[in-house]
């Protein structure tokens, strides 16, 4: 294509990535480094139908004369990024120093918000991404070797975890986990331990929320492979076939290497979903025991009845830093190929 | 049947009690929580909302609503159902508009005790009170000798009596779903121990200490009578386990008493169902429980025609005779005429066992936010009462730095 044709052709869509996508996270990018202005409190008589008390309200008309000269708040620069809820420096040089074993001071790291959770989005991404490729690549190829009358069905029963809503199938699955529920009731009559309960363990919620991800996940790597299979060539196949090869060697020598490019795709796109985990935490109510990045981005914009927009903003951002340094070894790897092939 | 023919009486009978208010004009918007008394409330007065335009909003969601909703200019709403801490924040960024004028023009049938009052100006006008206290199963306790539980102690004692007899697993229940539910219960025992959320005069935070630690061990002892995904349990899910008959003791909101002793469910659960007041902890003589009022306020980004609209629809309903006769099983209404019953003991022995209300405070929904997360990992045995508080101290003053109240 002409670079002119594609420029034209690409316009619509790169003004509205600007517009809808650049535009928010300079915006939030900005909003990261002002925190509020100092609150301005006064005392007053308070009376509800208990009685009487004196105690603090913000005063509205100074709070107001301070906002309308600087809107956007106090400038706070990296002071939101490096406070305890986020990067937390000066607490973990605290604990470097007080610290005697390696593993009481990771002990202590791992106990910060931020750090919370990062380790289990990271733990997600990594159990979720490698399981859902395989998953999705074991079932594409058992389907394509189905006879064609039942493929159809097959096919649709296989992509219905995608269909059903992220929240809607995690609370299925949070029912069914209830000590009380068919799983949980099951597993406690196993174990033959009363109170054990899958929600209020911390380990195993997060093996229910990794397993949850896999199921959810699965189909969308099942699809494009499927897709991809059936780009195949016939002819190196049966050339192998008569050379005598193996099934497992076919897929290895031909298969893999042709659908490549297609599973760094996958890859790319269920590393960069599965770093914004979300809803299965709040699908599972497992707030408590799993947090993720964007759960804590959530949570300071609504959980709270003071919205936190600095906190908020500086947590996109670092989200948006943390996918760009996992995505980082695969856009590098696929950039290198597109201009050898060149 | 009783109930389609209720329904019918009501749709004959009920029309010639609509009060015209004459409002010509405005548009009414509510944006309310969602509890049976609330929607009574809000039916009320749209009997009299006469040609304005009515809607209205309930959702459990409603704290993450309001704020956002009622910044815009015209805002969403033009009244917030609120109670004492969502009024807060509607404070704290200047909402909400004073009341006075409309009071003194509309306010005929509106009591004094009624008017929220901050700065000598009416910001809200309450019409019900809550508070969290005990329900017990009567059989249960009956059938295994133990009195009525005054304090908490006696509550983990009744508990355990309860499952050392394999009568239930799990006697006691409470919403302890980790983030806003938790520290509620954390406020409560923490007053109950007669602890202070900051030291005084300032917003620096003073929850570790002995009192903090003891409200945390307590709270754990109940976890450890409690089904054990307490965690996930909120109001509605202790409910469901009590009409299970899963739960002999449980501390739950006043204001849900009616759905648990309506027709619904196994009756025989529903006639031992019983309510007192809340306990006491620590041998402290003030009950571990908060007094809240629900009130409703009105947007100050929306036009004075729709505010004086507004305010006269549910200026009806907060003065209504009528209604608090007819739902008195629903609510301890503050409204004039009210006479309790039996399911109102809750807030009225919190009340004269001299419960507190809770913190109208401008920095308090930073505490009550840090303490529903911070507090989780002690009740799951993963770290000790002082480290949880110390965390519960430390997230609340970054946050509060944030914030601009340190």
């Amino acid at each position: 294509m002409p670079n002119k044709t594609f420029f034209w052709f690409f316009l619509p869509t790169g003004l509205a990535m600007v517009l809808f996508i650049g535009l928010p996270i300079i915006s939030t990018g900005v909003q990261s480094f002002y925190a509020q202005h100092d609150q301005v409190v006064k005392e007053v008589k308070k009376c509800d139908p208990f009685g009487c008390t004196v105690s603090i309200v913000v005063d509205n008309e100074e709070t107001t004369k301070i906002r309308e000269a600087k809107p956007l708040g106090k400038f706070n620069g990296f002071g939101t990024y490096v406070d305890r809820n986020h990067l937390a420096t000066q607490e973990i040089k605290k604990f470097w120093n007080e610290t005697e074993t390696f593993g009481e001071f990771v002990d202590q790291v791992t106990n910060l918000p931020f750090y919370k959770a990062l380790i289990f989005t990271l733990t997600y991404c990594i159990f979720v991404t490698p399981n859902v490729l395989l998953l999705g690549f074991i079932i594409a190829l058992s389907l394509n070797a189905i006879s064609r009358k039942i493929r159809g069905p097959l096919i649709f029963g296989t992509i219905l975890p995608m269909i059903v809503t992220p929240l809607v199938g995690s609370l299925v699955l949070f029912w069914m986990i209830d000590s009380q529920g068919i799983i949980g009731a099951n597993i406690q009559n196993l174990m033959n331990d009363p109170y054990l309960s899958l929600k209020s363990s911390k380990t195993l919620t997060w093996i229910t929320i990794i397993i949850y991800g896999i199921w959810h996940h699965s189909p969308f790597a099942f699809v494009v492979f499927y897709a991809a299979l059936q780009t195949v060539p016939q002819e190196p196949i049966e050339a192998a076939i008569i050379d005598g090869a193996s099934r497992f060697q076919r897929i290895k020598h031909i298969v893999l290497p042709h659908i490549y490019p297609v599973v760094t795709f996958v890859a790319l796109i269920s590393l960069m979903d599965n770093f914004r985990v979300f809803e299965p935490i709040i699908g599972f109510s497992a707030e408590g025991s799993a947090q993720s990045l964007s759960w804590l981005i959530y949570d300071n914009l609504v959980n709270e009845e003071v919205i936190l927009f600095g906190s908020a903003a500086a947590t996109s951002m670092m989200t948006i830093i943390g996918i760009a340094i996992l995505l980082a070894p695969v856009l590098v790897r696929t950039w290198k190929e597109f201009k050898t092939a060149r | 049947m009783r109930k389609i023919l209720v329904t019918l009486l009501f749709l004959l009978f009920g029309t010639s009690a609509y009060a015209d208010c004459n409002i010509k004009s405005g548009s009414i918007n509510i944006l309310a929580n969602d509890f049976p008394a609330l929607r009574t409330f809000v039916e009320t007065s749209k009997q009299c909302k006469g040609s304005a335009d009515f809607k209205v909003t309930h959702s459990s969601e409603h704290n993450k609503i309001a704020v956002p909703a009622l910044t815009a200019n015209p805002s969403e709403f033009s009244a917030r159902i609120a109670a004492n801490s969502s009024i807060v924040p509607l404070m704290n960024q200047d909402l909400i508009r004073p009341l006075d004028d409309l009071v003194k023009k509309y306010g005929k049938g509106i009591q004094d005790s009624q008017l929220i009052t901050i700065d000598g100006k009416v910001m809200a006008v309450a019409f019900m009170a809550n508070t969290q206290h005990l329900y017990y199963r009567e059989d249960v306790l009956k059938d295994l000798g133990i009195a009525v539980p005054k304090t908490y102690e006696e509550v983990v004692a009744a508990s355990e009596k309860i499952r050392a007899s394999g009568k239930m697993q799990y006697p006691y229940a409470a919403a302890y779903k980790a983030g806003w539910n938790l520290a509620e219960e954390f406020v409560n025992m923490y007053i109950g121990h007669g602890g202070e959320f900051f030291k005084s005069g300032s917003a620096e935070p003073n929850v570790n200490n002995a009192k903090g630690v003891a409200t945390l061990n307590m709270l754990k002892k109940l976890s450890e009578l409690s089904n054990p995904d307490y965690l996930t349990h909120d109001s509605e899910a202790i409910k469901v386990e009590w009409e299970s008959g899963n739960v002999a003791l449980m501390t739950l909101w006043a204001s849900r008493s009616g759905t648990l002793l309506d027709d619904e469910g196994d009756a025989n659960i529903t006639k031992a169902t019983k309510l007192t007041g809340p306990a006491t902890v620590g041998g402290g003589n003030i009950p571990a429980a908060t007094l809240w009022w629900d009130g409703f306020t009105l947007a100050k980004n929306r036009s004075d025609a729709d505010a004086e609209a507004t305010f006269r629809a549910l200026a009806h309903a907060a003065s209504n005779k009528k209604m608090v006769a007819d739902a008195a099983d629903q609510a301890v209404w503050l409204v004039e005429g009210f006479v309790p019953g039996p399911k109102s003991i809750g807030v009225i022995e919190a009340v004269k066992m001299g419960a507190k209300p809770y913190p109208m405070l401008p920095q308090m929904g930073l505490m009550h936010g840090a303490l529903g997360s911070e507090i989780v990992e002690f009740l799951q045995g993963k770290e000790s009462a002082e480290q949880a508080l110390k965390d519960v101290e430390a997230a609340y003053t970054s946050k509060a730095k944030e914030q601009g109240f340190l």
